[in-house]
């Protein structure tokens, strides 16, 4: 008779060799690096184009984020919809996404298809044309999709809360409005593209199943460019901090939850707590099982999700606890949140529960491991942040051998509610 | 093409297994044949509801998570109308832990009285974060019943009401356990680095002793057809007018859902598709605009959704949409535009299948539409589709009789 009590013997994680599968690497000839993976089953590739063109080198807001943006709307021989068309003929796409310190310009396709389409994105790196009409429509629907944002409680939190950290004036914590919006005009982005874009600083990223020519076919379309190796690093801008801890902003009358952000300045990964930290917020609130989850979804029921976790920024970081919760539980569960920090600070965690935490992590890097992309994702963290693979070892070393008692004294460093800023926004 | 191996085992549970050496993880999927369709008029939400109270602890086993999380593993799950997916992933090594988890669930609960009264709160957080605290989140639940007058597809799967969450009770959980979670109502799915004869062996040691059950008769009632257009105008608290049109398509199964199906694409999806181009773009009546169709088993909707330019007049705006659709009617689509939609839809599917998770879910998905090697024959079916077929859908899908419109207006 099976006994259903008694659980499977496992293999412990921690006993789990990871590996990082290398990258191939080359330069073209204009100096520029790629980083390639090439893995899969499918027959399928993405190629990512990184810039140093993030809102950390604009000079109004925004300016960064609409150069990127229209990239894809117009160049000197091709109108937007015959770029867009000449992507998705052959099931392709072709994105853009503008972050701090960088921009991409990125292709998803069908190896096959590769060949056709990097001439399209050479065409939209050297001849777009931002023009009056296309900015025109793009100013419109920016304003029209941020006055729809501006209602969402956790929107309002999340621009709030960085705000709050980094200060407006620096790029984390900036954020738009519409008067910004309406402030751009064509010959700003012209000279944004100009200098970050044609004669920007690019890194090339390129993962899935590789064709045979990958090298040639990249060095033919980019290679000649006037584009140059990136340092991986820029210039430091000073953030400034809120000295207003706790704040509630009404934004929305009928609101029935409210969107809770708790917050505080941490520094980067190349600080010597951080691999460290990131074991003890897995215990706090990274993760399904976690204090935060267990005791405030699972245990009161007054949020369907909290998390929380550092910020994903390359010069300095932030911890956050971020949830929605009933509008007349935020309090109670803010109080709770500070409960289970105290926990962290006055008891050692056990062994049973540190084990789960060190298991579920390291099977969780396994799994994140699956499949080229994910690969090249994780390189491509490190490589931006100016770090190198012993960083995915030491991290793994992190999660498998952070005592109890280390975990405990950085809760005593870190996790204390005195240094959180608490905003709620409802 | 996507390789499986597929048995049945005594009690009735189908098994379907992928094997895939180049990854040290394992999926178990496991698929009940229940959905939101399935449900009492009376108590909606609740196959949702019950999908959170699987994860409260089971007749041998006090609570699912932990044991799963200490081998490595994560999980998670989702309710949609028409079924019920629960998956987890861990290192191969570690796969008997599933096994053990998800068989002791489908045994039976425990049925904790702490579960349901902290579960019933969960889910009307959820409820509240997604359908009433942001703007426009309750469109489905105003238009599904004026485009569904009988189908159960007329609520939301999260529930017609907050009410019905609320009123929940233990004999209610007890009487769904018994009529839907049993293994001839399930689908047993193992993908990853494993091999068949491995599976089998735990397959028949962890879930064939658990009692067949019944076997549960789908008897819904069918959604008459459509004779006269509807509408519905409803005023509320968003910074911009909306449009929402809805017309009838075909179940999953038939063959005309392909052809739905990339009418849709031609429609929207991409900065060269006719509505984006024309409505976006050229007359800048939309600050977006999308078409697609909800995907659902039976017979389902589908959409075109957009907010307005403001200042723009709603009327102008609908007669705009319907003057596309007119011209799609009357003049069809051009080959460039055919093998534009089946390109995609080849990449789509490319994409798709990297990851182990979908590879699984997938084989699940087709095995309780009937075949999992339907999976297989997905692509030679889109690429069946003329444009000829295209057009004659195009007049019968947009046929004003067939549409169902919510002018979504803004009060300010």
């Amino acid at each position: 008779m099976l006994n259903r009590t008694i659980a499977p013997p496992i293999t412990d994680s921690t006993n789990f060799k990871l590996t990082l599968k290398p990258y191939d690497f080359f330069t073209l000839d204009n100096g520029v690096p790629v980083y390639a993976i090439n893995a899969g089953a499918q027959d399928v590739l993405q190629i990512e184009m990184v810039f140093y063109a993030g809102n950390w080198f604009e000079k109004n807001k925004s300016i960064a984020a609409a150069t990127n943006f229209l990239l894809k709307n117009g160049t000197t021989g091709s109108t937007a919809f015959q770029l867009n068309e000449a992507f998705e003929y052959y099931g392709a796409s072709c994105s853009r996404a503008c972050y701090n310190e960088t921009a991409v310009l990125s292709l998803h396709t069908l190896s096959r298809h590769t060949d056709k389409l990097l001439p399209i994105m050479k065409d939209m790196l050297t001849h777009a044309i931002f023009s009056q009409e296309e900015l025109d429509i793009f100013k419109q629907n920016s304003r029209q999709r941020l006055s729809v944002n501006l209602q969402k409680c956790e929107f309002v939190a999340g621009r709030t809360i960085d705000k709050l950290l980094y200060g407006e004036t620096h790029p984390y914590g900036t954020f738009t409005n519409v008067e910004d919006i309406d402030a751009l005009t064509p010959q700003q982005l012209k000279t944004f593209y100009q200098q970050h874009y044609i004669n920007g600083k690019c890194a090339i990223f390129v993962s899935g199943n590789l064709p045979a020519d990958i090298n040639e076919m990249l060095n033919e379309n980019f290679g000649k460019l006037t584009l140059t190796k990136p340092t991986f690093t820029v210039n430091k801008i000073p953030t400034t901090q809120a000295s207003e801890k706790k704040i509630r902003i009404q934004n929305d009358e009928n609101a029935v939850q409210g969107a809770i952000r708790l917050a505080q300045n941490f520094p980067n990964r190349h600080h010597p707590d951080f691999m460290k930290v990131i074991v003890l917020n897995n215990l706090f609130g990274g993760f399904f099982g976690s204090r935060l989850m267990s005791n405030i979804r699972e245990e009161k029921g007054y949020t369907y999700g909290i998390y929380s976790y550092l910020q994903n920024h390359t010069q300095e970081s932030a911890w956050l606890i971020s949830t929605e919760a009933g509008k007349e539980v935020c309090d109670a569960t803010i109080e709770e949140v500070y409960k289970e920090m105290k926990l962290l600070r006055e008891e050692l965690v056990d062994e049973e529960e540190l084990s789960l935490v060190r298991n579920y992590m390291i099977g969780g890097i396994l799994g994140d491991l699956d499949g080229p992309f994910q690969i090249m994702a994780k390189w491509k963290n490190i490589i931006l942040n100016g770090l190198d693979e012993t960083y995915f070892y030491d991290s793994v070393k992190a999660i498998k051998e952070t005592a109890a008692e280390e975990l405990q004294a950085l809760a005593q460093k870190y996790l204390n509610p005195e240094n959180f800023y608490e905003l709620v926004v409802y | 093409m996507i390789q499986f191996e597929k048995f049945t085992l005594d009690n009735g549970l189908r098994v379907l297994v992928h094997e895939d050496k180049s990854t040290p993880m394992a999926v178990v999927n496991v698929l009940y044949d229940v959905g939101a369709r399935d449900e009492d008029p009376a108590k909606t939400g609740f196959a949702h509801l019950f999908e959170h109270l699987m994860f409260g602890g089971s007749i041998n086993i006090p609570v699912y998570d932990e044991p799963l999380q200490v081998a490595g593993g994560e999980n998670n799950a989702y309710t949609t109308n028409d079924l019920t997916n629960y998956y987890c992933q861990l290192p191969a090594e570690n796969i008997e832990t599933a096994f053990w988890l998800e068989s002791d669930r489908m045994l039976s609960l425990a049925f904790g009285k702490k579960s349901l009264e902290v579960q019933r709160k969960v889910v009307c957080e959820e409820f509240k974060e997604h359908y009433i605290n942001k703007p426009y989140g309750d469109v489905w639940h105003k238009l599904r019943p004026v485009v569904y007058t009988t189908h159960p597809y007329k609520w939301m799967t999260i529930g017609a009401s907050l009410k019905h969450v609320e009123d929940a009770t233990t004999a209610d959980v007890k009487a769904f356990f018994k009529k839907h979670y049993n293994p001839s109502n399930a689908i047993l799915v193992v993908a990853g680095n494993i091999n068949i004869v491995q599976v089998k062996a735990l397959a028949q040691k962890w879930f064939e002793p658990i009692p067949s059950g019944e076997k549960y008769t789908r008897n819904l009632p069918a959604e008459p057809k459509q004779t006269a257009p509807r509408f519905i105008e409803v005023k509320a608290a968003v910074p911009l007018d909306a449009l929402y049109k809805c017309w009838h398509i075909y179940p999953r199964t038939d063959d005309r859902y392909y052809t739905a199906d990339l009418i849709s694409d031609i429609l929207s999806g991409g900065g060269s598709s006719r509505l984006y181009q024309s409505l976006v773009k050229e007359q800048q009546l939309f600050s977006n605009i999308d078409c697609y169709h909800m995907g659902s088993t039976d017979a389902g909707i589908m959409i075109i959704e957009g907010k307005l330019v403001k200042g723009v007049d709603i009327k102008k705006a609908d007669k705009a949409v319907e003057a596309e659709l007119k011209k799609l009617q009357q003049t069809g689509i051009t080959g460039a535009e055919l093998e534009k939609v089946k390109n995609k839809t080849e990449s789509a599917m490319a994409f798709e299948d990297m990851s182990l998770m979908n590879r699984a879910s997938s084989i699940a998905m087709y095995e309780l539409l009937g075949d999992a090697d339907l999976m297989n024959k997905e692509l030679d079916k889109y690429n069946a589709v003329t444009a000829e077929g295209m057009l004659a859908e195009t007049r019968i899908i947009f046929d004003e009789n067939n549409c169902s419109t919510m002018y979504y207006l803004s009060e300010n």
